[in-house]
């Protein structure tokens, strides 16, 4: 099927097949490989990005459902050389150790300060809570996060 | 993981919705957010040869005030229901399921609509739809139909919707004191047990999902309830298909069932 999206300001289109994922979309057919596929049935969150500006996990959308939207990855959080406030909070403390979640851990920040830029420690975890870090590193995302958060309102 | 292979449809009025499904029959699917059936398409356990997207459809994605009645949207995502004032304000017991149910980015997605369809013994909504005695709204072939929620779940993963019909609405009587009690299954953030309880005049109306494969109204609890939470010990009395499995098995699942039923009736 033809479809069409815009990804981080420019638009593609392609002859897809129904059964692919928007992450294989991405990671496949336009070697965006950011976005990663980790459990692949929604429940990890390192596929995360955003789809008409909301999160969403890119491993349970067909990319055919999305047909038409606009979606964020992580390939488009950068500013050129300039990372995003939320990247360069990671980066500052130590809120990746192998970085396989860091993907989808930096779209459901970003989501989160969006709709609550002043969102409270507590706020920050329950927002998270459909992301998985398996080397269990929450303590120095949540702080990289609210150090961003700082970051952005000042 | 890649789902067996599929046409994909996109309807968009409810009568092109239905007379797809008249086309396929059994072998389509309706999809809206996707996400109880993707997993399901992918895991190989669902394999329908049509999927028909009903998403796009407009006017299916509102929350409407009508007198002392609530309809949502059956494409309304949780998301969107959470962040509804209407909801906030009339319907409270339903923002404090639907706030509960998965994650953000899942919330972002999944709808009411699809959520009911599917009817996961272990999803929030039958709950709370059977303790608010809330009507589904279907069209099919044969026109429309309003399904009472207390006839509306027929067992595990079966509901009253026929073959060709598809939900437009869910239509909820405004509720002024209601609460929605879940014990999370840790990973999964299903419900091991959910507890929807309304006060109704003197008495109570409670809905627990999770505990059985068909959610339910617990009709000996609202016979015993006489304002008194001691009521929540018969929870369980007359269930034959108790649900059992490794994060809960019979002997806990009904203990829990009454320790959350008492939390409920508590709490109202």
């Amino acid at each position: 099927m033809q479809i069409s999206m815009t990804i981080n300001g420019k638009t593609y289109a392609h002859d897809v097949e129904p059964r692919i994922s928007l992450a294989q979309y991405l990671r496949e057919t336009l070697n965006l490989t950011g976005t990663h596929i980790g459990c692949d049935t929604s429940g990890c969150g390192s596929c995360t990005v955003h789809v008409d500006g909301a999160a969403a996990k890119a491993c349970t959308l067909l990319a055919v459902q999305v047909d038409g939207s606009e979606v964020t990855t992580i390939e488009g959080m950068a500013n050129g050389n300039e990372m995003h406030p939320i990247q360069a909070a990671f980066k500052e403390n130590h809120g990746l150790q192998c970085g396989f979640c860091t993907p989808g851990m930096v779209m459901t920040a970003a989501d989160i300060l969006k709709n609550n830029p002043n969102a409270s420690e507590e706020e920050i975890r329950h927002g998270l809570e459909g992301n998985f870090c398996r080397c269990t590193g929450y303590h120095n995302i949540v702080k990289s996060i609210q150090h961003a958060a700082e970051k952005m309102n000042a | 993981m890649i789902p067996a292979k599929f046409d994909y449809k996109r309807a968009s009025s409810v009568s092109e919705a239905i007379s797809l499904l008249g086309e396929h029959g059994s072998e389509a699917k309706v999809v809206s957010g996707g996400h109880s059936l993707v997993p399901a398409m992918k895991l190989r356990m669902s394999r329908p040869e049509v999927l028909i997207d009903i998403k796009r459809i407009p006017g299916l994605d509102t929350i409407t005030e009508e007198g002392d009645e609530i309809v949502i949207g059956a494409n309304c995502t949780h998301s969107q229901v959470m962040r509804s004032e209407v909801v906030q304000n009339h319907l409270n017991i339903v923002y404090q399921a639907v706030s509960k149910i998965g994650d953000v980015q899942i919330r972002n997605r999944g709808t009411i609509g699809g959520s009911l369809a599917h009817a996961d013994p272990s999803s929030d909504y039958p709950a709370v739809v059977l303790a608010c005695d809330a009507t589904i709204e279907v069209e099919g072939k044969e026109g429309k139909r309003s399904i009472p929620a207390t006839e509306f779940f027929l067992g595990l993963f079966w509901t009253a919707l026929a073959e060709e019909e598809i939900i437009t609405a869910i239509r909820f009587p405004k509720v002024a004191n209601g609460t929605y009690q879940k014990f999370f299954q840790s990973a999964s953030r299903f419900a091991v047990v959910g507890v929807a309880a309304v006060q109704d005049g003197d008495g109570v109306k409670v809905g627990i999902t999770g505990v059985a494969g068909t959610p339910y109204r617990a009709t000996a609890v609202e016979d015993a309830y006489s304002g008194s939470a001691d009521a929540a010990e018969h929870a369980v009395d007359g269930l034959e298909d108790l649900m059992s499995d490794h994060f809960a098995d019979e002997t806990y699942r009904a203990h829990l069932a009454k320790v959350m039923v008492k939390k409920a009736l508590d709490a109202l």
